[in-house]
């Protein structure tokens, strides 16, 4: 029986399979992701089972306990450092113990943790600790101080580059000629892909050094450094998102406003920047993402020390620069493993929450706002 | 051609070029103060051009460039001394597609206004309500003033630009087809707008709508290939055209 003149063709069925292939790939990479948010919270939940309680410290014998405690654990005995009964004092030249000057570390000292109060802490009541010390004997997981680095360079990082990149995104947009456009825009996008270490490196280098001297801070890596390396992230996120729903602005709009007898400035500022302004407040969120999120230049930029204090030019330490710095070396499957990825939950829940804000907020409540119906 | 009106817009041998493309041949014409000039002819032939060149709006297009004599009130407007800021406040101009600003109705009428000075709350409103009234929409707006201006329907959102041009209290107003995506309730409103408005400004119009420009203006200009073809009072073009284009044209015989 011959095929009727509707059969299924052959280049149908080619397409088929070019179809399902397509589908299959993106289901794949939609599943991938899903898995690794699973696999984080699951690490995360280690916290939360039984064995939790079973730290280190407390199958420690009570001599053991008592001694004060030491980062260099080698360079000194128990009993010599019983018996010079100097506070926990790390010096980082020597590796060895130091002067007994009590903040050499920065962070506000603990009462010292009597032995049973060593061994019936939980993991839990140590994240509230003032101080992060996960491989000390008495292990502190205080999160705050890195929650605060973390606010610090984030907070930093936007101040200085959401302005930036929106403003270079204007002149972009609205004033520049399409020579230096042309030039201008793949530049700065170009800076998106610069790989983060070399940013680091700079920052380490180059920034750091002229900022001391320009501000005579007293540490030569903080919070001010490193938010200035994650602004020159931050910078091309927003100049790029920015630029491009400046630019979707209807072009009719800059015409009727240049009639009524405006300035090209006032028609960007008052016209063109409303009219864009949820798109430019994604850009920003997405910024404040990448900001966040970013580790090497965190780790190479920040002075990575977790101290708990209010000022911009002391030394920080991010959320993400500790899971950068640790994670390689971490017991698995110890309480400070299971910080660590209590921390990447935190991460991910605060870049999700962003990106959440900036698709519900952002593009239902901001456009309905600015452009009506 | 009589001339029983002061001249507001003069031009003589003024051509305008996109580049190498020249769009406009020598176009001499005299637009009266305080009288509607409709420009119609077939789409590419430049009336729009012209109207365009008389607030310098083609001055945003990179590559064009004129020559020849566009005179304001007798001052050359592409002249070295013309703020072309100062120029398009004193010269209004409606568009062909309603663009109300993202903004509220209220922000849009006074958006005109707070550009160079700032102004009282009272004043500003009592300028809302005038204006709004002249574009005939006060009544269909009063009530959501700060509702955004988007959310006005075609019609209403074009008057609603009308108001807006007309809240900086230009000289002239200058409409590029502002009927064209109209239904004909709403272009009637227009219509009957620019009639009451051609006491207190100096109208120019351009339409393809050729009823529209022997119902509302005065005077019409006929152009074709960028050369402006005839020019006259608008009962003489469409009742004894002098050239045959004209004729071939309003008869609908081309174009």
């Amino acid at each position: 029986m011959s095929k009727h003149r509707f059969a299924a063709a052959q280049r149908h069925r080619g397409e088929h399979i070019a179809e399902w292939t397509i589908r299959i790939v993106a289901s794949t990479s939609i599943l991938t992701i899903f898995l690794i948010f699973v696999f984080v919270f699951r690490e995360t939940t280690t916290l939360f089972s039984p064995d939790a309680q079973n730290i280190p410290s407390s199958s420690a014998t009570a001599e053991e306990i008592l001694t004060p405690e030491l980062y260099n654990a080698d360079a000194l005995t128990a009993e010599e450092a019983h018996e010079l009964n100097i506070p926990e004092v790390y010096n980082p030249e020597t590796g060895t113990l130091g002067e007994p000057e009590p903040i050499a570390l920065g962070g506000p000292e603990l009462p010292r943790s009597s032995t049973k109060q060593v061994a019936e802490r939980s993991v839990w009541n140590r994240l509230t600790d003032a101080a992060w010390q996960p491989v000390s004997s008495d292990p502190k997981f205080g999160i705050m101080p890195l929650l605060v680095g973390t606010a610090k360079t984030t907070f930093l990082a936007i101040l200085l580059g959401a302005p930036l990149g929106i403003l270079a995104a204007m002149y972009s947009a609205f004033f520049a000629p399409a020579r230096v456009r042309n030039v201008l825009k793949p530049t700065i996008e170009l800076l998106a892909g610069f790989p983060s270490v070399v940013i680091g490196f700079f920052c380490l280098t180059i920034v750091a050094t002229l900022m001391q001297d320009l501000l005579g801070t007293e540490a030569r890596l903080n919070a001010i450094v490193g938010g200035i390396g994650l602004s020159i992230t931050v910078i091309p996120i927003v100049f790029s998102i920015a630029e491009e729903s400046l630019s979707a602005v209807p072009k009719s709009l800059r015409e009727a406003s240049l009639a009524l007898g405006g300035t090209e400035w006032q028609t960007a500022y008052r016209v063109m920047l409303p009219a864009a302004a949820p798109g430019v407040f994604a850009a920003v969120l997405l910024g404040i993402g990448r900001a966040f999120g970013e580790t090497m230049i965190a780790i190479m930029a920040t002075g990575n020390a977790p101290m708990l204090t209010a000022g911009i030019a002391d030394p920080v330490r991010t959320v993400a620069a500790t899971i950068g710095a640790e994670m390689g070396e971490v017991v698995w499957g110890s309480d400070h493993y299971g910080v660590l990825f209590l921390l990447g939950t935190i991460l991910f829940v605060v870049s999700f929450g962003l990106n959440a804000i900036t698709e519900l907020y952002v593009k239902q409540r901001l456009i309905r706002k600015f452009q009506g119906q | 051609m009589a001339k029983e009106h002061p001249v507001k817009v003069r031009t003589s041998d003024f051509s305008v070029y996109y580049g190498q493309k020249q769009a406009l041949f020598n176009i001499g014409i005299d637009i009266f103060d305080r009288k509607v000039t409709a420009f119609i002819g077939p789409s590419g032939c430049g009336k729009s051009t012209f109207l365009r060149s008389i607030n310098r709006m083609n001055d945003l297009i990179d590559g064009t460039r004129c020559s020849g004599k566009l005179e304001v009130d007798g001052i050359d407007v592409y002249g070295k001394e013309v703020d072309v800021v100062t120029l398009r406040r004193s010269i209004g101009m409606v568009f062909q597609k309603s663009i109300p600003f993202p903004k509220s109705i209220y922000e849009n009428i006074t958006y005109g206004l707070t550009l160079t000075e700032k102004r009282s709350k009272d004043e500003l409103d009592h300028i809302v309500e005038t204006s709004l009234k002249r574009a005939a929409l006060w009544e269909e707006v009063k009530d959501r003033l700060t509702h955004s201006a988007q959310g006005l329907s075609g019609g209403q959102q074009q008057r609603l630009c009308i108001a807006r041009a007309v809240a900086v209290n230009p000289e002239i107003l200058l409409m590029d087809e502002p009927c064209s995506a109209l239904d004909p309730i709403s272009t009637g409103k227009v219509e009957e707008l620019i009639t009451e408005l051609k006491d207190t400004y100096t109208i120019v119009l351009v339409t393809h709508n050729m009823q529209q420009a022997a119902r509302v203006s005065d005077y019409t200009g006929f152009f074709l290939m960028g050369k402006l073809i005839e020019f006259d009072r608008t009962r003489s073009i469409f009742t004894a055209p002098s050239k045959k284009e004209t004729e071939d044209y309003i008869t609908g015989r081309f174009g």
